[in-house]
C-alpha cells in the first residue's frame, strides 16, 4: 500500500526546516541566557504532557482528567531510586517511566470499567487516591515532601562532562542536560505519535474514532489497541514528569499530583491548539506560555482566561486554532491521511475498453 | 460502642454526599451529561450564601432562600447558553466545556474572595447535639441527613408524579420521539440544570454550616459526588442516597483508624465497590 502525503510546503522543504528548527533548538544553550533555556525546558515538559495527553484523549478517545497520576508516579520513583536506592537521577526516571506503566496496567483494568465521561472521573479519583498514598510514603517526607540530596544533579550522567566542555557552572551544566533530554523527548514524542498514528495500529485507531462499529466490522480491536495507547502515554507522562522533578529538585504529593499544573494545563493546551492533530500541541504550549507571561501580575487571571479560551474553542470552533489556520489555507504539517489503495491499471483497462468519443 | 457512634456520624457525612450528588444524579438521568463543574458550583453558592447574608445583613437561612432561586436561573442560562450547545454523541465537548467552567469558577472566585476559609455562622444551633442512648449526634448533622431524604424523596416524586417528570423522562429515553409530542428539550434540560443548582444551594448551605470552605475545595466535592452516583447506579436518585451513605461510612471509619486515611477509605470503598458491581447498586439507565 503507498503512503505518499502531500504537504503545501513538499517533503523536502518541511524536513529541511524541522532540521533547522531542532538544531537551533538544540544549541539554545550555547547562545541563550540560562533563565531562557529554564522557560524552554517547562515548555518542552508541558508540550510532551500535551502530546501524550493528545494521543489520549484526541486520538484513542480516552479522556483522563487523572495523567497528573503519572507525573506524580514518576516523580516519586525517581526519588525513591536516588534516595533510597542510591541511584543516578538519569537513572530514576527511566525507573520512574517504568513504574508509571507498571501501576497503569492496574488502573487500566479499573479505569476501562468505566465509559466516556465516568472514566474522566475514575481517573482522576485515582490520581487522587495516589496522591493520598504518596503522603503516607514516610521514607519520602509524607505530607510535606522531601529535596533532592544537595549535589545529586552535579555529579549526574552528563553533567560534568558538559560542564567541561562547556565551561560552566555545575547548576548551568545541569540546567544544559534536563534541557537537552527535554529536547530529545519532545522530539521523540512527537515522531512516535506520528509513526505510530501512521501504522496499521494508529489507523485502527482512528478508524475506531470516527465510527467505531464500522473499525469493529473491519476487525479493530478497541480495547486492546486503547489500553496499548493508555500504557505508552502513561510510560511518557512519568518519565517527563521525573524529569520536571529532576528541575525542581523537590517532591510533595501536592505539588507532583496537582491537577491544574499536569492535567488543567496541557488539558487547556491541547484544546486550545486543536485536539486531534498533531501540531495542535505546538501551537497551544506556544499560546499558553504568552498568556502566562503577558498576565504574570495579575495573578490567576491567565487561567480563568484560558478556561474561558477553552470553552469558547469548544463552542465555537472545535479544531482549535491549528484545525482553523489548516482549513483556511490548507497547510498540512504531519499529515495522517492514508492514500486509498491505487487501483489505476483497472482504470486504465477500461478507458482503453470504452470507444472513442 | 465507639464503633456505633462512627458509623452514625459516617451515616450523617453520606447524608452530606447525597446532597452533593443528588443534582449531579438528577441532570445526568435526564441528559446524559456529566458536569465537572458540580462541585465548583455548589462552592460558588456557598459564596454566594455567605454574600447575600454579609450584603443584606440577614440571616444565612434567609441568604439560601434568596441564593436558590439565584442558583436556579444561574443553572437556566448556563444550560441554555453553554451546555446544550455541546449536548450530542462526542462526549469530548461536554467534559471539556464542564472542565474549563471548573476553572473558571475556582480561579474567579480565588480572585473575588481569596484563599481564606470562610464559614456560614448560624449561631448556638452549631453545637447543640441530641443524645440518643449512649451516643450523641449534632442537629445540624441529622438536619443535613433529614434533608438528603427530603430532597431525594421530593425529586422522585418530581421525577414520577409530575407532568415535567414526564417530561423529564420521555427526554431522557428519547429525545426525537418527545419532540414530536410538542416538548422542547432545550428547555427541559435548563430546567433540569435548575433544579440541580437549588439543590446544589442547598447542599453549599450544609456545607457551610458544617465546616470551613474555601475556593479551592469544590473539586474534591465532585469527586465524592461523583462517587455516590456511580456506586448507587446511573440514574437512581435513591441509589446516589445509598452511594453517599456508603462514601459517608467509609470516610468515617477510615478518620477513626486515623485522620489521615479518611478520603482514602472513601475511595477504597468507591473502588471495591465498583469491582464488585460495575453498574452500581441500582442501575436504571444502561450506559
Amino acid at each position: 500500500m503507498t503512503t505518499r502525503t502531500s504537504s503545501a510546503f513538499g517533503r523536502p522543504a518541511s524536513i529541511a526546516g524541522a532540521v533547522a528548527l531542532a538544531a537551533l533548538m538544540f544549541a539554545m544553550p550555547l547562545i541563550a541566557p540560562r533563565a531562557v533555556v529554564q522557560d524552554l525546558f517547562s515548555i518542552l515538559t508541558l508540550l510532551v504532557l500535551a502530546m501524550n495527553w493528545n494521543l489520549l484523549a484526541g486520538f484513542a478517545g480516552l479522556v483522563s482528567v487523572g495523567q497528573q497520576a503519572f507525573v506524580g508516579i514518576g516523580a516519586y520513583a525517581m526519588f525513591a531510586a536516588i534516595i533510597l536506592w542510591g541511584l543516578d537521577p538519569l537513572v530514576g526516571a527511566l525507573i520512574g517511566g517504568l513504574v508509571a506503566v507498571l501501576f497503569a496496567i492496574p488502573m487500566a483494568f479499573f479505569a476501562f470499567r468505566l465509559q466516556g465521561a465516568y472514566f474522566a472521573i475514575g481517573t482522576w479519583v485515582v490520581a487522587d487516591m495516589v496522591r493520598l498514598a504518596a503522603g503516607q510514603w514516610k521514607a519520602l517526607g509524607g505530607g510535606t515532601g522531601t529535596s533532592l540530596p544537595k549535589g545529586t544533579t552535579r555529579d549526574m550522567i552528563g553533567v560534568p562532562l558538559v560542564k567541561s566542555v562547556l565551561g560552566v557552572s555545575s547548576a548551568a551544566a545541569a540546567d544544559t542536560v534536563v534541557y537537552w533530554l527535554a529536547l530529545g523527548l519532545a522530539i521523540l514524542t512527537l515522531a512516535a505519535s506520528f509513526y505510530f498514528l501512521r501504522s496499521r495500529m494508529g489507523l485502527g485507531l482512528q478508524a475506531l474514532r470516527d465510527n467505531a462499529n464500522a473499525a469493529r466490522s473491519v476487525g479493530v480491536d478497541p480495547r486492546r489497541i486503547k489500553a496499548i495507547v493508555f500504557l505508552l502515554t502513561a510510560f511518557g507522562t512519568g518519565l517527563c514528569g521525573a524529569l520536571i522533578f529532576i528541575q525542581i529538585t523537590r517532591v510533595t504529593p501536592d505539588a507532583a499530583f496537582s491537577v491544574i499544573d499536569w492535567t488543567a494545563f496541557v488539558i487547556f493546551i491541547v484544546v486550545i491548539g486543536g485536539i486531534g492533530t498533531l501540531p495542535g500541541p505546538i501551537v497551544g504550549v506556544a499560546i499558553f506560555y504568552l498568556l502566562q507571561r503577558l498576565l504574570a501580575d495579575y495573578g490567576t487571571v491567565y487561567l480563568i482566561l484560558l478556561g474561558l479560551i477553552g470553552i469558547g474553542i469548544m463552542l465555537f470552533a472545535r479544531g482549535g486554532i491549528w484545525g482553523a489556520i489548516s482549513d483556511r489555507t490548507g497547510i498540512e504539517l504531519l499529515p495522517l491521511r492514508h492514500r486509498p489503495p491505487s487501483h489505476q491499471p483497472v482504470v486504465v483497462e477500461q478507458e482503453a475498453a470504452r470507444p472513442a468519443g | 460502642m465507639i464503633w456505633l457512634d462512627t458509623l452514625l456520624q459516617g451515616v450523617l457525612l453520606g447524608g452530606l454526599y447525597a446532597l452533593f450528588a443528588a443534582g449531579l444524579s438528577l441532570v445526568f438521568g435526564v441528559m446524559r451529561l456529566v458536569n465537572l463543574a458540580h462541585g465548583d458550583l455548589i462552592i460558588l453558592a456557598a459564596y454566594l450564601i455567605l454574600g447575600v447574608a454579609a450584603v443584606l445583613g440577614v440571616t444565612p437561612v434567609v441568604a439560601l432562600l434568596i441564593a436558590a432561586p439565584v442558583m436556579f436561573v444561574v443553572g437556566w442560562l448556563l444550560q441554555m447558553q453553554v451546555f446544550n450547545r455541546v449536548l450530542g454523541d462526542d462526549i469530548l465537548p461536554p467534559l471539556l466545556v464542564t472542565f474549563g467552567l471548573s476553572v473558571v469558577i475556582q480561579n474567579a472566585l480565588l480572585e473575588g474572595f481569596t484563599a481564606n476559609s470562610q464559614k456560614l455562622s448560624l449561631g448556638p444551633i452549631e453545637t447543640q447535639s441530641l443524645h440518643l442512648g449512649s451516643v450523641t449526634v449534632g442537629v445540624i448533622p441529622m438536619m443535613t441527613l433529614a434533608s438528603a431524604v427530603a430532597v431525594i424523596f421530593l425529586l422522585n416524586q418530581l421525577f414520577y408524579r409530575t407532568s415535567l417528570g414526564r417530561a423529564f423522562r420521555a427526554t431522557s429515553d428519547d429525545v426525537v420521539t418527545a419532540q414530536l409530542m410538542g416538548i422542547r428539550p432545550r428547555r427541559i434540560f435548563a430546567m433540569a440544570t435548575g433544579i440541580a443548582m437549588v439543590v446544589a444551594t442547598l447542599a453549599a448551605f450544609y456545607l457551610g454550616a458544617r465546616a470551613n470552605f474555601d475556593p479551592s475545595i469544590g473539586p474534591a466535592r465532585l469527586l465524592y459526588a461523583f462517587e455516590a452516583v456511580i456506586i448507587g447506579g446511573l440514574g437512581s436518585l435513591w441509589g446516589t442516597l445509598a452511594g453517599g451513605l456508603v462514601i459517608g461510612v467509609a470516610q468515617a471509619f477510615g478518620a477513626a483508624v486515623n485522620p489521615e486515611w479518611q478520603i482514602l477509605s472513601g475511595h477504597i470503598a468507591f473502588v471495591i465497590v465498583l469491582l464488585l458491581k460495575p453498574r452500581g447498586f441500582f442501575p436504571r439507565a444502561t450506559d
